[in-house]
């Protein structure tokens, strides 16, 4: 079956429909870059960049710790403590959708399919439009900013804890389910030793996704650092936006740091 | 038998280390909670006003539509050219940062610090910047989209590029090719469907980011959401929330065959 050395290989046909692809393609992005309204870009853009980049370069340092309050650690610490909490609530709250959307903890399709659907439900909702109703409930502060992370991180948190429960070994399940176990002494012995180091590790990917939510919940007053920001901003302070941006790359790094480190040691 | 008696029981792990680390994350939840004043008797307190809310959202003002079609395809519109953009840029800086075909040490690491930094900020925050640089509308949004998507997929991109097979590039080395040869005939056919599958997926975080991007002045349907709500017209947000999720359920599924198919 070995072939000469001298016959031409076929080249790989190609799909006769290729180009009608390729003209729905060239058809789509004629429609979006007919839509752009490009107006042209304001005459001060060159100078308001340069004074954002003199800004970043020659930071406001006495915005860093002010005594009477409403400085850069404070924010930080606040936008670091939204993002504790709501993945905490998020956690809490995905635990039991997670096992209700898992296609192997159910007997039937539509349990699971129903868990699913739920869950994309939630993840479709933006975080700033449940931090936006949160404020109306709760006021604004904070603690918006908490209940909203902790809803909307259930969608994406509950979707890859159900992958999990789904990618687990059955063996053990079938092992205690053979010798006697009740359901819940199955959960607590062959299901959760199995998932938990995935859980913990998604839980602080998670983590990781709401520090950055949380530094943009402020902008529309739930919380954080984003209030400072969007006020500098708006008052065109670029040397504070600069001490800001500063900020919230350092800890945005320095958080990615730690949340890797201990998850490469969990998976 | 005997010999169990004889043996000495294992000592069970010592369980200090969960112990501390049950500690410390009790000790950061409640340090947290004492932070953004959270209290449980504001929660409960609150939560009639979240029902009321969502019963001012039913049933939803369907007329209302009309009037958000058009902010929903500008939204479309610019995570389309969004992501196309920065798909673009992402190629030759996915490149620089692959070690196993960018060599130089000094050219590789202070692009990946670049890209590292880039995907620490958040688009919104990056969208709020624009807007400040280039003023209101669809422009502003498109550039932070386009900055975001070239961080997410530069980065998917150059992990992938370091796990391509590295027959094909020591072939082409060992017939004398370029190094743009190899890239283009051993580098490419390797990564394509990778690269495309990347672009969809942050095609459809885009779609998600661009219908928010409004609350900041950047285009798109976000704009509606402060409108609806700061008139107290629930009915209308309501709308507004389920049109975005038919149009965001529909491209992530299109968008996961497609990527189901690529790979």
């Amino acid at each position: 079956m070995t072939k000469p050395w001298n016959t031409l290989v076929q080249r790989p046909k190609k799909n006769r429909y290729r180009w009608l692809i390729y003209l729905a393609l060239a058809a789509v992005y004629v429609w979006a870059f007919a839509g752009v309204p490009f107006t042209g870009i304001k005459e001060t853009a060159v100078q308001i960049t340069k004074s954002i980049v003199s800004g970043i370069f020659s930071p406001d340092w006495g915005f860093v710790y002010l005594p009477e309050g409403e400085d850069l650690l404070r924010g930080l610490l606040d936008t670091l403590a939204i993002s504790v909490l709501g993945t905490f609530i998020s956690t809490l709250l995905c635990l039991p959708l997670a096992f209700w959307a898992a296609v192997n903890m159910s007997n039937s399709r539509a349990i699971s399919g129903s868990g699913k659907m739920l869950l994309s439900f939630i993840r479709a909702v933006p975080e700033m439009v449940l931090a936006l109703m949160f404020i109306k409930a709760v006021g604004p502060g904070s603690f918006a900013g908490v209940l909203a992370l902790g809803l909307h991180s259930v969608g994406m948190l509950g979707k890859l804890f159900a992958d999990e429960v789904e990618n687990m070994d059955k063996g053990p399940v079938e092992a205690l389910l053979s010798s006697g176990a009740n359901r819940l002494q199955i959960l607590w012995f062959a299901v959760l030793p199995q998932v938990l180091p995935g859980f913990l590790s998604y839980m602080l990917y998670r983590f990781e996704i709401n520090m950055r939510s949380a530094t943009i919940l402020g902008v529309i007053g739930a919380g954080g650092i984003g209030t400072p920001l969007i006020f500098a901003l708006s008052t065109r302070n670029w040397d504070r936006v600069g001490i800001i941006l500063l900020g919230i790359v350092i800890l945005i790094t320095i958080i990615d740091l730690i949340s890797g480190a201990i998850r490469r040691r969990l998976v | 038998m005997n010999t169990n008696k004889s043996l000495p029981h294992p000592k069970p792990p010592s369980k200090l280390k969960h112990y501390l680390t049950a500690a410390i994350v009790i000790l950061l939840l409640w340090g947290s909670s004492v932070q953004t004043e959270a209290t449980m008797g504001e929660l409960i307190e609150g939560f009639p006003n979240m029902f009321d809310l969502l019963a001012e959202m039913f049933p939803p003002k369907w007329t209302y539509f009309d009037n958000i079609v058009g902010a929903m395809l500008e939204t479309i519109r610019m995570a389309l050219i969004g992501t196309t953009i920065g798909a673009i840029l992402a190629i030759p800086v996915a490149l620089l940062s692959a070690s196993n075909i960018t060599k130089s040490w000094w050219l590789r690491h202070p692009v990946r610090f670049v890209l590292n930094l880039i995907r620490t900020i958040p688009d919104l925050l990056l969208a709020a910047i624009f807007v400040a640089i280039v003023g209101i509308g669809p422009l502003p949004g498109t550039m932070a989209l386009a900055v975001f998507s070239l961080g997410l997929i530069a980065k998917l991109s150059y992990e992938a590029l370091e796990s391509i097979d590295r027959g094909p590039l020591e072939a082409m080395t060992a017939v004398g090719a370029g190094s743009l040869q190899q890239i283009w005939y051993a580098v490419i056919p390797q990564i394509q469907a990778h690269f495309m599958s990347f672009t969809l997926y942050t095609f459809e975080i885009n779609v998600r980011a661009a219908a928010v991007l409004g609350l900041v002045g950047a285009g798109g349907i976000g704009h509606y959401y402060e409108i609806t709500l700061g008139f107290l017209e629930y009915d209308k947000t309501c709308v507004i929330i389920l049109f975005t999720l038919g149009i965001v359920l529909l491209i992530d599924y299109s968008s996961t065959k497609l990527r189901e198919k690529l790979l």
